[in-house]
C-alpha cells in the first residue's frame, strides 16, 4: 500500500514570532523554518508502516515555495521514498492546498494519506478534513493510535472528554495528534542518502487546479499585553489578594 | 442574515459550548436555526428551543448521526445549509472535525476559531499559537465558521420557544463505523466552563502526585487542567491538557502550578481574568504572565493554600 504524506513549512515552534510594524503579517525574515511538528509526526508513522511491512511506499508533498524542498528533504531523511513539492506562493488557504492534495491523490492513488492536525502558523485545523471530502474518503482526525488491517483501518482519536476508536475503509485520510508517536531523528547517513532520492517539482496548471482566493487577510496585530503582575511573598498574602484585590475568592 | 448552528451535544444534553456559539451568531443576525443531529436526542432539540435568540430548530434524529461521524454529519449540514448565509460551530474536537468537510463540499473556505465578529464578513481569529491575532475578510458567499467559545458570552439557556422540524435523515456512507468510546469520568465541572481551574506541569513530578492539585481543585470547586509536558509525563490524562493543541480556558482564576509557560501552554489560558502561578524558578516564563505570583516549593505552598481558602 502507498502512503502519501502533506508536510507543511513552518516557523520553528520554539520561534517567538514578531508582528510587522505595518501589520501585514508576522515578521518571517531570518526566522528559524522547520516541519510542523505535526507533519513530523505524520512521517513517523508513515515509516513506521513501512517498517510493519503495511506500506510499501511513502510519497511526501508540500506545497509552497522552492524554500519548502528543504522539510522535504527532511521528510526523505526520516525515511519516505519520494518527494512532490506543488510550486505555489507561500500562505494558500486550506481549501486550495486540499484541491491540489486531491489531484495528487488521484494520481498517485495512495491507501492512506496522512496529515498533521494543524500546522502551528494559520492554526486552522482544517486541510485533512477538506481533503477527505473533496476524494469521498473516510476521515479519521486528531490520531493518536492507527492500525491498518487488510482493506480497514482502526484509528484511535483524542477528543473532548476522552478517546473515541473509529473503523474506516481504506482509502481514508488520518490526521495526527501529538501522542501518536514519537518522531525519529534524521541520522547523517540518511541525510546524505536523502539527497538522491527523487523529488518532483509540479505546478498547479500540472495538476489542473486553477487557484481561487478565498479569504483576504486585512491585518495582523500582537495580541492585547497583560499587565504585569506582582510577585506575592507567601501564601497568605496570595490568598488575601485573591479575596480582596482580585475578587476572585469568596 | 440567516444562519445555521451545528449543536454540539451528547444525545442527552446540549452542552454549554452551543450557547456561547448562539452568542457569536447573534452578532450576526437574529434568523438563528439551530441543527440538533443525533440519535434518541428529541429532548437535545427541547432544550435548543428554549435557547434564547433561536428562531427555529431541525432535529436529525437517525442511529447514522448517533455518534456524529463527520462522513454522515458533512452531507446532512450540506444538504440543510441551502439558503444560510453561515454555518456555525462551536471549536470543539466535534465542530474541527465536521465543519472543514461541510465548507470543502460547499466548495468555500471555512474560518477557525475565531475570537470576535468585525463585520458581516470580517472576523478576528488568533494565529501562531495566539502570538497573533489575524483580522481576516471572507470572500465566500456562505461563511462557514467555528468558534472560540471562550471569546463570547453564552446566550441564556431559555428565553425561546422555536418551533421543532424533524427532518428526513440522509444515508449512512458507510465510509466508517464507531467502535468505541473511552471517557473520562469525572465529577469536576468541564474544564472549558469552569470558573477556576487549577493546573498542574512537569514540576508536579509523578501521576501520584498529581493528587495535590486534584485536592486544591476540589476545594476550590475548580477543574484540573495540565500542561502538555504532564500529559506527555503521563501524570495526566490528555483531554485536560489546556494550550494551542488541546483546551482553551478563560475562567475568572487560573492557577498554574509548576508549569514554565511556553508558548503553547499560553495560548490556551492567556485569557483568564486572574493568572496565579506558583513555581519554585522565579526565573520561569509564566511569571510573565501571572498577575499573582508565588516562587514556592508547591508541596508546601498548595496544601497551605488548600488550608487557608
Amino acid at each position: 500500500m502507498k502512503v502519501l504524506v502533506a508536510v507543511k513549512r513552518v516557523i520553528d515552534y520554539n520561534v517567538k514570532v514578531r508582528v510587522k510594524a505595518d501589520q501585514t503579517d508576522v515578521d518571517l525574515a531570518n526566522v528559524k523554518m522547520a516541519l510542523n511538528p505535526f507533519c513530523e509526526i505524520a512521517v513517523e508513522e508513515a515509516v513506521r508502516l513501512k517498517e510493519q511491512g503495511v506500506a510499501t511506499e511513502i510519497v511526501v508533498v508540500s506545497i509552497g515555495d522552492k524554500a519548502c524542498q528543504e522539510q522535504l528533504r527532511t521528510a526523505l531523511a526520516l525515511g519516505a521514498d519520494r518527494a512532490i513539492q506543488v510550486d505555489t506562493a507561500n500562505g494558500l488557504d486550506s481549501l486550495n492546498i486540499a484541491k491540489l492534495l486531491a489531484k495528487l491523490v488521484e494520481q498517485e492513488q495512495p491507501g492512506l494519506v496522512i496529515l498533521g492536525k494543524q500546522a502551528i502558523d494559520s492554526d486552522n485545523n482544517q486541510t485533512g478534513q477538506m481533503l477527505a471530502a473533496l476524494t469521498g474518503m473516510p476521515q479519521a482526525t486528531f490520531a493518536s493510535a492507527v492500525v491498518v488491517d487488510g482493506d480497514k483501518v482502526s484509528v484511535t482519536r483524542e477528543v473532548d472528554g476522552g478517546l473515541q476508536t473509529l473503523n474506516l475503509n481504506l482509502p481514508a485520510v488520518v490526521t495526527t495528534d501529538l501522542r501518536l508517536n514519537e518522531p525519529r531523528y534524521a541520522s547523517l547517513p540518511n541525510i546524505m542518502k536523502a539527497k538522491k532520492k527523487p523529488l518532483d517539482v509540479k505546478t498547479p496548471a500540472d495538476l489542473g487546479v486553477t487557484i481561487k482566493n478565498h479569504v483576504q487577510l486585512l491585518k495582523v496585530e500582537a495580541p492585547a499585553e497583560r499587565q504585569g503582575g506582582i510577585k506575592v511573598a507567601s501564601v497568605e498574602e496570595l490568598v488575601a489578594k485573591l479575596k480582596n484585590e482580585a475578587k476572585v475568592l469568596g | 442574515m440567516s444562519i445555521l448552528v451545528v449543536a454540539e451535544h451528547d444525545n442527552h444534553s446540549l452542552k454549554p459550548a452551543t450557547l456561547n456559539t448562539l452568542g457569536a451568531a447573534q452578532q450576526l443576525g437574529s434568523d438563528i436555526t439551530v441543527l440538533v443531529a443525533g440519535q434518541h436526542c428529541g429532548a437535545v432539540a427541547e432544550q435548543a428551543a428554549r435557547a434564547a435568540g433561536v428562531s427555529k430548530v431541525i432535529l436529525a434524529d437517525s442511529p447514522a448521526y448517533a455518534q456524529q461521524l463527520a462522513e454522515n454529519m458533512a452531507t446532512l449540514i450540506v444538504a440543510q445549509a441551502a439558503g444560510y448565509d453561515y454555518v456555525l460551530a462551536p471549536a470543539t474536537t466535534t465542530g474541527k472535525n465536521v465543519l472543514p468537510r461541510v465548507a470543502a463540499l460547499l466548495d468555500v473556505a471555512q474560518l477557525s476559531d475565531i475570537i470576535a465578529v468585525v463585520s458581516a464578513d470580517t472576523f478576528k481569529r488568533p494565529i501562531y499559537a495566539g502570538n497573533a491575532i489575524a483580522t481576516v475578510q471572507s470572500l465566500d458567499p456562505v461563511k462557514v465558521i467555528t468558534v472560540r467559545t471562550t471569546a463570547f458570552d453564552a446566550v441564556a439557556a431559555e428565553g425561546s420557544n422555536a418551533a421543532i422540524e424533524a427532518v428526513e435523515a440522509g444515508q449512512d456512507s458507510g465510509l466508517s463505523r464507531h467502535v468505541s468510546d473511552e471517557v473520562v469520568v469525572s465529577d469536576r465541572p468541564e474544564l472549558t466552563a469552569a470558573g477556576i481551574v487549577v493546573s498542574g506541569g512537569r514540576g508536579v513530578g509523578s501521576k501520584e502526585n498529581f493528587a495535590v492539585i486534584e485536592s486544591l481543585a476540589d476545594k476550590l470547586g475548580a477543574a484540573v487542567g495540565a500542561s502538555r509536558a504532564a500529559v506527555d509525563a503521563g501524570f495526566a490524562p490528555n483531554d485536560i491538557q489546556v494550550g494551542q493543541t488541546g483546551k482553551i480556558v478563560a475562567p475568572q482564576l487560573y492557577v498554574a502550578v509548576g508549569i514554565s509557560g511556553a508558548i503553547q501552554h499560553l495560548a490556551g489560558m492567556k485569557d483568564s481574568k486572574v493568572i496565579v502561578a506558583i513555581n519554585k524558578d522565579e526565573e520561569a516564563p509564566i511569571f510573565q504572565v501571572a498577575d499573582y505570583g508565588l516562587v514556592a516549593d508547591l508541596f508546601t505552598a498548595l496544601p497551605e493554600l488548600e488550608k487557608q481558602v
